[in-house]
């Protein structure tokens, strides 16, 4: 025996590692469930260990003070040999590891695998997707850039929405009442210390529960979960010639997915590179668009797109309900069908939940709603609408730019998407509504009243009499005639 | 010291001499354990939890603070002043240091200052001065001049700090992020 084995037996002597390990190892799982559906939880793990491994790394040169930390952020991109290429691996690596967890709770709930005996195992997993998002919102935060900043003031925005103890919780967010020194120290608690000892700890019992009642089996229609027969009909699945060991029948898929996840990581990181930062974080440079990460996009969008009334109600009650629905999942569908085409229900709310983030996200991508804040100064109005045109509708168009018009509309593609394009405003709305509109504002346009004099007016109305769509006839008449006294109501067709 | 020897099968004595009313010695020094640790984990606890909620217990801390000379702002404008945060630690930078506001002047020479943070999200509005609107970018959110909300998802007018003139000084009473429920 050489040296080397020596000394190995002898710690396996006194630590004893190989024999508690052999047993998970060696368990025994349906021999079906050995498939590549069943990867994403240990890619996720993978994930997290490339995280974990890269967030030391940059922890050795990331100064976590507000007066230092972007400047140190600048040297690990700029200067740190290779500390480009770590930033990429860690900022991509959690966004993969977002990944992994929703696709492994998307397979869970395809395969029903959350119902009896595994209900501990599905509310854990909650837990630790929460930590992930956390992970993911304290991250963003530690990039301290201009987006981590304003990102942090929207998301105290939220907190102080709170009826009572609102303003108490965005104290105790920021570590005072105001973002500052104290906010960026407690979120480096929170990303480095708090969060991933909670998902550490959270994860070690998400296995050994993995473990004690097995890995959820391939589901088969008819097949129905009893809590009274279930345990002893799942040993039969995994006795004998009809179960397999995890080590190595499953586990050397788990190892080629992990390994893929990997290449994705450090192919992100090397061909894309590290994410941010964007402007300093100085409160001073407003001429800035704060973005959130992609993970809250869709959050973005749906904060713009909801009714003023009731946002409030978004933002207090959504959150609360969609955790406490999906904790109570396992407990409100328990047993019964496990197989997808028996459990259509599921499968609408499971779809329907992808498409709304996927549609949510890139809507936040595009996010028509924001004003081009530059474009009145500095996107050009198109030739062919100012040629040939009076003195007075020349006069219009100069309105147009200089009122920040185009920060809202767009003239042949171009300029803001907040408000209609203008390109044919002539065609749907007739001079008086257009006065109107301009003078009273309406929808999402803010009144032009106080701010402009009757010739600027005059001049704007002309100018937007002229763009009719290339041929279009100017409207004369409103398209939905103003109610009779006493009659139903009608609305004229402004502010679309 | 000796331990019983006529222990019953639980681990508990079955009889001993030091058993006073049913209760042994045993038992109350695990009682005894059991309240210590209870009494340590508190007192424990209380501090690092009035530390971590600290923010609760305190009193308001915005201060008075100069935004420059009264007359040395334009009769009719919106300018953006910087002024330094009273609420800091040496650590700030300029992120915890430095805050930015909006100063209206108005006709008659009195002022309005509006905090830089939209009342929808808080992000930073920009003022344009030709058509005299406020205007966020994150999710187009408009004001007027004045700072009543024009348009778009605001719930509410932009934050508006208290201000007074003191020995010719604009000053604004600043030092705490506005939020729905906590003005400027």
């Amino acid at each position: 025996m050489s040296r080397l084995k020596r000394i190995a037996a002898w710690i396996e002597d006194r630590l004893g590692l190989g024999k508690s390990m052999q047993p998970m190892m060696d368990h025994q799982i349906p021999r079906r469930t050995a498939s590549f559906f069943y990867v994403f939880g240990s890619a996720a793990m993978t994930a997290l260990a490339v995280q974990l491994v890269t967030g030391v790394m940059l922890a050795l040169v990331y100064v976590p003070a507000a007066d230092m930390a972007y400047d140190s952020l600048l040297h690990l991109t700029f200067v740190q040999p290779l500390g480009w290429f770590l930033r990429g691996v860690h900022g991509w690596g959690s966004n993969v590891m977002v990944a992994c967890v929703f696709l492994h709770m998307i397979q869970v709930v395809i395969f029903a695998a959350y119902k009896y005996p595994r209900e501990l195992t599905w509310v854990v997993g909650v837990l630790l997707l929460l930590c992930t998002v956390g992970m993911a919102f304290t991250g963003q935060v530690l990039r301290w850039d201009s987006d981590a900043y304003w990102g942090l003031g929207i998301g105290a925005s939220i907190m102080g929405r709170i009826p009572f103890i609102g303003p108490e919780v965005v104290h105790v967010l920021l570590g005072g009442p105001i973002i500052g020194g104290e906010a960026l120290t407690r979120f480096f608690a929170l990303h480095v210390f708090v969060i991933p000892a909670s998902l550490i700890g959270l994860l070690v019992v998400h296995l050994m529960l993995v473990l004690k009642n097995g890995v959820n089996e391939w589901p088969i229609a008819g097949r129905r979960v009893d809590k009274k027969t279930y345990r002893e009909n799942y040993e039969k699945q995994v006795e004998g010639k009809r179960g397999v060991p995890f080590w190595p029948v499953a586990a050397k898929k788990d190892m080629i997915f992990s390994a893929c996840v990997i290449f994705v990581i450090l192919l992100c990181a090397a061909i894309i590179g590290p994410i941010g930062p964007s402007g300093p974080p100085d409160p001073g440079i407003i001429d800035t668009e704060p973005r959130p990460d992609f993970l809250f996009l869709s959050l973005f969008a749906v904060m713009a797109l909801l009714p003023p009334h009731l946002e409030t109600a978004f933002i207090l009650i959504v959150p609360v309900l969609a955790i406490g629905l999906l904790i109570a999942v396992p407990f409100l569908s328990g047993d019964g069908e496990k197989h997808w085409s028996r459990r259509p229900v599921a499968l609408i709310v499971l779809g329907l939940v992808v498409i709304n983030f996927v549609v949510f996200s890139q809507l936040g991508v595009t996010s028509p709603w924001s004003p081009e804040m530059k474009a009145w100064s500095g996107t050009p109005t198109p030739v062919e609408y100012v040629e040939g045109r009076t003195p007075l509708e020349l006069q219009g168009a100069l309105v147009l730019q200089n009122m920040q018009c185009r920060n809202c509309h767009s003239l042949d593609g171009e300029g803001g998407r907040r408000g209609p394009a203008l390109d044919a405003v002539a065609a749907r709305m007739t001079e008086n509504q257009l006065i109107r509109q301009v003078l009273q504002g309406h929808g999402n346009m803010p009144a032009y009243g106080g701010h402009l004099s009757p010739p600027e007016v005059t001049a704007l109305v002309s100018f937007l009499r002229t763009l009719n769509g290339g041929g279009i006839r100017p409207r004369a008449r409103p398209s939905i005639m103003p109610a009779k006294p006493g009659g139903p109501s009608a609305a004229p067709d402004v502010g679309r | 010291m000796t331990e019983p020897q006529n222990e019953a099968p639980d681990g508990m004595p079955a009889e001993c001499s030091e058993c006073e009313g049913g209760q042994t010695r045993r038992g109350f020094l695990f009682k005894l354990g059991v309240g210590m640790q209870a009494l340590a984990g508190t007192l424990l606890a209380l501090p690092l939890v009035g530390y971590a909620f600290s923010s609760f217990l305190e009193k308001d801390s915005r201060k008075w603070v100069g935004l420059g000379e009264a007359e040395g702002f334009e009769k009719g404008s919106t300018r953006l002043v910087n002024y330094v945060n009273p609420v800091r630690v040496p650590w700030s930078g300029t992120s915890g240091t430095d805050i930015p506001c909006w100063v209206r002047t108005k006709k008659d020479g009195s002022f309005q200052v509006f905090a830089i943070n939209c009342a929808h999200l808080g992000c930073p509005v920009r003022f344009f001065d030709e058509s005299q609107l406020f205007m966020c970018p994150c999710h187009g959110g408009v004001y007027y001049a004045d700072g009543s909300r024009a348009s778009g998802p605001p719930p509410r007018g932009l934050f508006e700090y208290q201000t007074k003139i003191e020995n010719g000084e604009l000053m604004i009473f600043a030092g705490r992020l506005p939020t729905l429920h906590e003005s400027a």
